[in-house]
């Protein structure tokens, strides 16, 4: 099947917005995991009661915050609009902020899941033989977590690629600028005849998510060798 | 040679472990049943645990003393241990866990790999990872690793408890030659008479987180 332009638009804005908020949140998210996973202290209850809140919450209440915080007099966009002169509500730039907000969660669980594995009694060995708790981190934690990783990865894209109800109260259908596929089908069925169209988007969004999944397994095979040594 | 001065208490869970000794040249080995204190005393000193109220010094060096706050962190005190489990890095062939440490000292500080390789016996495994190993050979790995990261003390926690008696005696002839050829004192803790029998040049006895009594060979 050949692509129609409006397909390849939102085909590549919604790899755009996906792959900008999975990359800008992955470090985020091993970050919060790892201090979730390895430290003890106040308000922990509060902080993972954050982190968790958008796997809990309606998209659109979520869209809706970011919207109050982002928006022209909000805190934060009113903030960015003083002292930068621009506004990100409504732009590709929002989509990408609620499509990895959204996905943030299930990096995180995936990620912490996989440090909590990780026996920290390899971790004191490596402290033993000269390394730093940062050198730990990088060269025993991190490898030894990296399928958690990869599978936190590929989760966070799925939803950032599914993402729909945050992204419509925050970033608006705007064609060619915020109607990612998922808004793209929703748009589709809202016309007379867009039934055929919407069934080619949805291929196309299947297709893609095949991709990604296909791979993360292919990388979690690859660490898995590595890990073991084996060959298959 | 440096000399290992331990002197901590700590209330642990109902438990109070109460201790002071030195350790130097040669072999000393901790000996009391589990549950003694034995290991709260080596994660102490490893600085992988911290006591209520201590005083630890290596030769000059002070690593911990809570009177003055002071307590130098584990990668920083020198000192190398090997546990009752080999605790591997499973990602890194067994050449890269041998050069873990050593890897991360300066140049001229670097001990002959070579040497402590055959020394163990290490040489036709390099290129495997820790799952392909056997119990024993994990162990012997181990003990090259934290050789290898030139500490000027070694500790033994339980090093053979883990292992059935075959394998014990494939090692305990390695630790005797160690023992001999090794520049820095051994802190060997174990329960197990035959391996203080063999190894120690001074036993500490060790029972309900006190030292019974302390005698040389």
């Amino acid at each position: 099947m050949t692509l129609t332009d409006p397909e390849i638009t939102a085909l590549w804005l919604s790899l755009k917005v996906a792959i900008v908020a999975v990359v800008v949140a992955l470090p985020l998210a091993v970050w919060v995991a790892w201090i979730l996973s390895r430290k003890t202290f106040f308000g922990k209850w509060l902080v993972e009661g954050i982190v968790h809140l958008p796997l809990v919450l309606p998209p659109i209440v979520v869209g809706y915050v970011l919207l109050i915080a982002f928006g022209r007099n909000g805190w934060i966009g009113g903030f960015m609009r003083e002292v930068f002169g621009i506004s990100i509500a409504f732009t590709w730039i929002a989509a990408a902020i609620a499509a990895g907000v959204m996905g943030f969660p299930l990096m995180v669980r995936a990620i912490r899941l996989a440090f909590d594995a990780v026996d920290s009694g390899i971790e004191n060995a490596a402290r033993t033989l000269g390394a730093t708790r940062r050198r730990v981190f990088f060269t025993i934690a991190l490898p030894l977590a990296a399928p958690g990783v990869v599978a936190g990865t590929v989760l966070g894209f799925a939803r950032a690629l599914g993402e729909f109800g945050a992204t419509i109260a925050f970033a608006a259908n705007i064609p060619g600028e915020t109607r990612t596929l998922p808004l793209a089908i929703y748009t589709a069925l809202q016309a007379p005849d867009g039934e055929s169209i919407a069934f080619r988007l949805a291929v196309i969004s299947t297709i893609v998510a095949l991709i990604a999944v296909a791979l993360s397994e292919w990388l979690n095979t690859r660490s898995r060798r590595q890990m073991t040594g084996r060959d298959s | 040679m440096t000399a290992l001065d331990v002197s901590l208490q700590k209330q642990w869970r109902g438990f109070a472990l109460d201790v002071a000794f030195r350790a130097e040249g040669g072999a000393t080995v901790l000996f009391g049943p589990s549950g003694s204190g034995k290991t709260l005393i080596v994660k102490a000193v490893a600085g992988l645990g911290r006591p209520d109220r201590g005083k630890i010094a290596l030769g000059e060096r002070i690593l911990l003393d809570t009177a003055n706050g002071i307590t130098v962190p584990p990668e920083a005190r020198r000192i190398g241990v090997v546990f009752q489990e080999p605790r591997l890095f499973p990602h890194m062939s067994v050449e890269r866990n041998l050069l873990y440490g050593w890897r991360l000292l300066e140049k001229s500080k670097r001990p002959a790999v070579d040497e402590i390789i055959s020394l163990l016996g290490l040489e036709h495994l390099l290129k495997r990872k820790p799952s392909r190993l056997s119990g024993g050979e994990k162990q012997r790995v181990a003990i090259g690793r934290a050789l290898l990261a030139s500490p000027e003390l070694l500790i033994m926690d339980e090093p053979l408890a883990n292992l059935d008696e075959a394998r014990k005696n494939e090692i305990l002839p390695y630790l005797s030659r160690l023992k001999s050829d090794a520049r820095m004192p051994i802190l060997y803790v174990t329960h197990s008479q035959a391996e203080a029998d063999i190894l120690a040049d001074r036993i500490v006895r060790i029972a309900n987180g006190t030292i019974e009594h302390i005698e040389g060979r």
